[in-house]
């Protein structure tokens, strides 16, 4: 089997007393996408900037590309690209000069970046605006060119700490491509996200992580049939405090969240036969399969976290 | 030959610095200009001489160790702060093979080299007006005015690592550079000050720069300069070490 580009053993670590990470264990394949879930707090980035050697665990050991951390860091480092979760390119440079500076970082030569650069900006489709300063780029544009500027070292491995968030569902979808030809090149990608969707169409395999712990892994699909009942009706509308007493009789599980009861079941029929016999009354539904939402949130909980 | 890790970082900085050289040149000279040929000539001409030299002479060395360590310190607060805290520079820089000691190490450097060019600035004007009283030795001053950028930047660096935004700076301004500019003996011997006060201004690192810089300007050697190089040395040691210590703390907890 080939090597592992990351493996995690029993990482641990607190802050202030409190854990953050704990007993943490992950196994990355190569060639794969691997997405890190969890709710606000729950200790991916701590576990992205464990797993670059940038901070030291209390616990566990961490091998990167086939070096010890956090002592290899450096030179584990020199392989991996990473796209963080706050912007941070540079104000005062181009596109471009993002690009260039960045690649000195890893100490290649100009003449190296030169000849990578336009491929870089191809990549981000910003070949127009390759001398455009950042501040006239759109949030999607910088993401781009941060997930670019990522690749400048020609990475091997990288980590992707919510490389979507705040962006407009055009923006996330070029990003998504963007992914998926890496992953066509042989890359790994250990990618952190709250967008569901965006996990269930990138991620070979999923860890749903809380509490500084992974309570649950395995392929979307996988996830979805052993953690949930495969169809879901959502119920809404007036009446509805009233129907949820029949609802037990229809459904494996119901669930209460807001205006909305969720029921969750393995024959919808009985169900949506009883709702169609009530069209009149306000109440309305949707019903549509399970997806890797429901299983967080059953895994997790619904309250808020933070 | 291979460049030394931190140099990236310092060319990070120089090519920022480069698309802006000429107001930031003008802007980091305007200042103590303007003290010295409104003092040098204001004062000058009240004052008879001081220490048997004529004031613009005596405030020239003065100046130049001012305007180093305003160069120095000004970068490395406000301009470093900006890139730890704000832009996040630094921290997009750790995801790369380099450290924190090589991002610390860039900006001491880069800080270092925008005191020396202060510096060098004031040396022109100095040169230009004739205050010089051997050109060979007032070379000299080029080295003190490196050494001088650098332990200020080090010590600049080390309030940099502790400060919760830009307002913190004020204090290191009012507290420790202006009390220091004023008692270092920028502007007169530290002779003219009570015995106690001059004994505590001995040990503050801007007088012991001075102390290698106006004998510098004046025509001779001066006296005991590899105590006060040394001095210098420590102190830029020192904040540099804390510096390091502080902003690991900070940023790679
Ligand atoms: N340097 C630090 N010092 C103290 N506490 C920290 C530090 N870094 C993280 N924490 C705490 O650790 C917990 C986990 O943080 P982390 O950033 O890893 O979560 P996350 O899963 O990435 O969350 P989000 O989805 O919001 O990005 C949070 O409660 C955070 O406040
Ligand atoms: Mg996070």
């Amino acid at each position: 089997m080939p090597l592992s580009p990351l493996s995690i053993h029993d990482l641990s670590k607190r802050y202030g007393g409190i854990p953050v990470v704990d007993g943490l264990n992950l196994e990355l394949a190569p060639g794969c996408c691997h997405g890190l879930l969890g709710p606000n707090g729950a200790g991916k980035t701590t576990t992205l900037r464990l797993a670059l050697g940038l901070i030291a665990a209390d616990t566990g050991e961490i091998r990167l590309l086939g070096h010890a951390l956090p002592d290899q860091g450096r030179a584990a480092r020199q392989r991996v690209g990473v796209v963080p979760q706050s912007d941070s390119l540079d104000p005062d440079f181009t596109v471009r000069e993002n690009l260039f500076t960045y690649g000195r970082y890893f100490g290649l030569r100009p003449a190296e970046l030169a000849g990578r650069i336009p491929r870089l900006l191809a990549f981000a489709g910003l070949e127009g605006k390759a001398d455009a300063p950042i501040a006239s780029l759109s949030g999607g544009m910088k993401r781009r060119l941060t997930l670019a500027r990522a690749l400048v070292n020609d990475p091997e491995l990288i980590f992707l700490d919510e490389p979507t968030t705040g962006l407009d569902p055009q923006a996330r979808h070029l990003i998504w491509q963007g992914l998926r030809r890496l992953l066509h090149q042989g890359k790994t990608l250990l990618l952190t996200t709250h967008f569901m969707d965006e996990a269930e169409r990138l991620c070979d395999v999923i860890s749903v992580m809380d509490q500084g712990r992974i309570i649950v892994q395995g392929s979307p699909r996988e996830l979805i049939r052993a953690h949930i009942e495969p169809h879901v009706v959502e119920v809404f509308g007036e009446g509805l405090t009233a129907w949820r007493d029949r609802a037990a009789r229809f459904c494996q599980r119901c669930e209460r969240v807001g205006e909305t009861l969720f029921c969750y079941t393995h024959a919808p029929q009985a169900v949506l036969v009883d709702l169609d016999g009530r069209h009149e009354t306000g109440l309305r539904y949707l019903h549509r399969p399970a997806n890797l939402e429901d299983v967080f949130l059953k895994l997790t909980g619904r309250d808020l976290r933070d | 030959m291979t460049e030394p890790r931190w140099f990236p970082v310092w060319r990070r900085n120089f090519l920022v610095w480069k698309k802006l050289a000429i107001p930031s040149m003008l802007g980091n000279l305007a200042d103590p200009l303007l003290y010295m040929l409104g003092l040098g000539y204001g004062l000058g001409g009240l004052l008879q001489s001081v220490d048997g030299v004529p004031y613009l002479h005596f405030l020239a060395a003065g100046m130049l160790c001012y305007s180093v360590t305003n160069s120095s310190t000004f970068e490395t607060l406000y301009s470093a702060f900006s890139r730890m805290h704000v832009q996040k520079t630094w921290e997009a820089i750790l995801n790369t093979p380099l450290g924190l000691r090589d991002v610390l190490l860039g900006e001491l450097a880069w800080a270092s080299s925008k005191a020396l060019l202060s510096g060098a600035a004031i040396l022109l004007v100095i040169w230009g007006l004739g205050l010089q009283a051997d050109f060979v030795l007032s070379l000299a001053l080029i080295p003190v005015a490196l050494l001088t950028g650098f332990c200020f930047a080090g010590l600049g660096l080390a309030v940099n690592a502790v400060s919760p935004n830009y307002d913190f700076f004020l204090y290191y301004f009012t507290l420790a550079i202006t009390p220091m500019v004023l008692l270092g003996g920028v502007f007169y011997p530290p002779s003219a000050l009570p015995a106690w006060l001059a004994a505590g201004a001995a040990w503050l690192p801007l007088t012991h720069a001075i102390e290698l810089a106006r004998p510098l300007v004046l025509g001779h050697w001066p006296d005991r300069p590899l105590w006060h190089g040394v001095v210098l040395l420590l102190y830029g040691v020192a904040g540099f070490t804390a510096a390091l210590g502080l902003t690991r703390r900070r940023l790679l907890r």
